[in-house]
């Protein structure tokens, strides 16, 4: 028996840990990868001081401070099912089964797929993957890739990968197809790389994002960008042009571009072959939260969060009695926003646990972890504010109707 | 092998040493790092197919590299269904390829042939 339970070792899922233990907590951490970190371990880039944001080391530092505190690891460990029974949760890995009163969910985010013809060739794979074999197994994707799908993490990870010395020939849209709608439509992009656009040293990518404020210019810049696209961090960038497929024999050889008109429809004959030996498919992160379905907690579909959320308060409860979420399971944003919520759960926790005099502290964990929102260097949302408000109005409406009843 | 390997790095610097070790993908004997997962140590050989899809037979590779898409499901030392990117390497494992499977179940029809 464990004073609590956290499922993941990410930014979120170890400064619970760590805050559970300093709290006199008994916490254990089960993941289902080798090693402590998560989506934290690949990420890497300058921050406006100029020091460089290392998530390997900062993924070494929370795990270090958490087993200083006594923490307990499981790593190489998949749950499968967890249930409530006679007060307890019950928690099901394939090794042996656990119990405890407080259950933290802080599994993270999947990466959407973006169906792309050709798309099951070796030499295929999600961005983040690429981005994982890059900078923390320290293995080459390839020698030369191309990216479907822009966005503010594959514009990050673009440069990630130049940085490792593989050579990225082209940052481009998959077409446009029922499944593809937004990603692939050059204005809805334009929207969205606005948001990365400071970490741009291109001046085109700059002056054009004081310029596109509004809806109209956007259009206009759609319209008006160059064929040949522009380049960022000297990595081409094509809003003109799609990938129509990708080739090869018995692994990726290469793709077909094809240049697309404004509204995304492909321009015939202009079809032309980029050589390449992967190729990497970013469509997106989405909160990973099966766990807590299975758990029986109410969803909502806020776009602005990245898809469909666990109900939970501002305190990263839920509904259930002892099941907290934190982390990406409840939204997609940064890692430094993820820990600061951690904290909060961490808190919650040991708050249900009869530890006394928390509730200030609460409140300033909650008040930090908003922000660090309203600092965050990469919004992966442009909306997020508003999609955190629908949240807890959803919260609050549930909260009223429990109390009717 | 080296060269696939990105030994030393702008950023991150040099990677720690690890000890090297043996293993066979397919019969074949291949050198990787002790502990990291079977996928990175079979790309930095130059190998990026893992399995066969079950009915169709097409090669595959990794996807996700974080265990979502079981995409890079392989045999390890006898034990099926096993994912790559999650499996950490070690001395004498002998790792297969699944291989397509009988489908004796199928759409026959002449329009789905």
């Amino acid at each position: 028996m464990h004073n609590g339970i956290i499922i993941g070792a990410g930014p979120a899922g170890l400064t619970a840990a760590v805050t559970c233990a300093e709290n006199g907590l008994d916490v254990i951490v089960l993941d289902e990868y080798m090693r402590a970190g998560g989506r934290l371990l690949g990420q890497l880039y300058e921050q406006p001081d100029g020091k460089w944001w290392n998530g390997i080391k900062e993924s070494e530092r929370l795990f270090q401070q958490a087993v200083d505190l006594g923490v307990q690891f499981r790593f190489g460990t998949a749950v499968s099912n967890i249930e409530y029974l006679d007060d307890m949760w019950v928690i099901y890995t394939e090794k042996e089964v656990l119990q405890t009163s407080n259950l933290l969910l802080a599994t993270g985010a999947a990466e959407s797929p973006v169906p792309v013809p050709g798309w099951t060739l070796p030499g295929v794979m999600s961005v983040g993957a690429a981005q994982v074999m890059t900078n923390v197994h320290r293995v080459k994707p390839g020698e030369r890739g191309v990216i479907i799908g822009i966005n503010v993490l594959s514009a990050a990870i673009a440069m990630e990968l130049q940085l490792a010395g593989v050579e990225v020939a082209s940052l481009t849209l998959p077409r446009m197809s029922e499944v593809t709608d937004v990603e692939a439509h050059p204005k809805e992009v334009m929207d969205s790389l606005l948001h990365v656009s400071h970490m741009a040293p291109s001046p085109f990518v700059k002056l054009g994002s004081k310029f596109m404020k509004g809806d109209f210019m956007k259009k206009m810049g759609a319209a008006f960008y160059p064929k040949n696209g522009v380049k960022m961090w000297d990595i081409p960038i094509q809003l003109r042009k799609a990938v129509i497929e990708i080739y090869g024999e018995n692994q990726v050889e290469g793709v077909t571009l094809a240049t697309i008109n404004s509204k995304g429809d492909v321009v015939p004959g202009t079809e032309e072959n980029i050589a390449a030996d992967f190729v990497c498919i970013a469509g997106g992160l989405y909160p990973l939260a099966e766990l807590a379905a299975i758990a029986g907690c109410p969803f909502y579909l806020v776009e602005e969060l990245g898809g469909y959320v666990p109900l939970h308060s501002e305190e990263m409860e839920t509904t259930l009695d002892g099941l907290y979420v934190a982390g990406n399971i409840t939204g997609i944003e940064g890692a430094k926003v993820a820990a600061a919520q951690g904290h909060v759960a961490g808190l919650s926790i040991a708050r249900n646990n009869g530890i006394r005099s928390l509730d200030y502290k609460i409140m300033d964990a909650i008040q930090h972890v908003k922000t660090t929102r309203d600092h965050a260097y990469i919004q992966f949302h442009p909306q997020i504010q508003k999609g955190r408000s629908k949240i807890q109005d959803q919260w609050n409406t549930y909260q009223r109707n429990v109390q009717e009843v | 092998m080296t060269d696939r390997r990105i030994l030393d790095h702008p950023i991150l610097g040099e990677q720690k040493s690890q000890k090297e070790i043996s293993f066979t993908f397919n019969q074949k004997e291949y050198k990787g790092l002790q502990g990291e997962p079977i996928a990175a140590a079979l790309l930095a050989n130059g190998v990026r197919t893992l399995r066969y899809h079950e009915e169709s037979g097409t090669p595959r590779g990794i996807y996700c590299n974080i265990g979502h898409c079981f995409e890079c499901r392989v045999i390890i030392n006898g034990k099926q269904g096993q994912r790559a990117c999650l499996t950490p390497l070690e001395e004498g494992m002998v790792i297969e390829s699944p291989a397509p499977l009988p489908t004796p179940v199928r759409d026959w029809r002449y329009e789905n042939a």
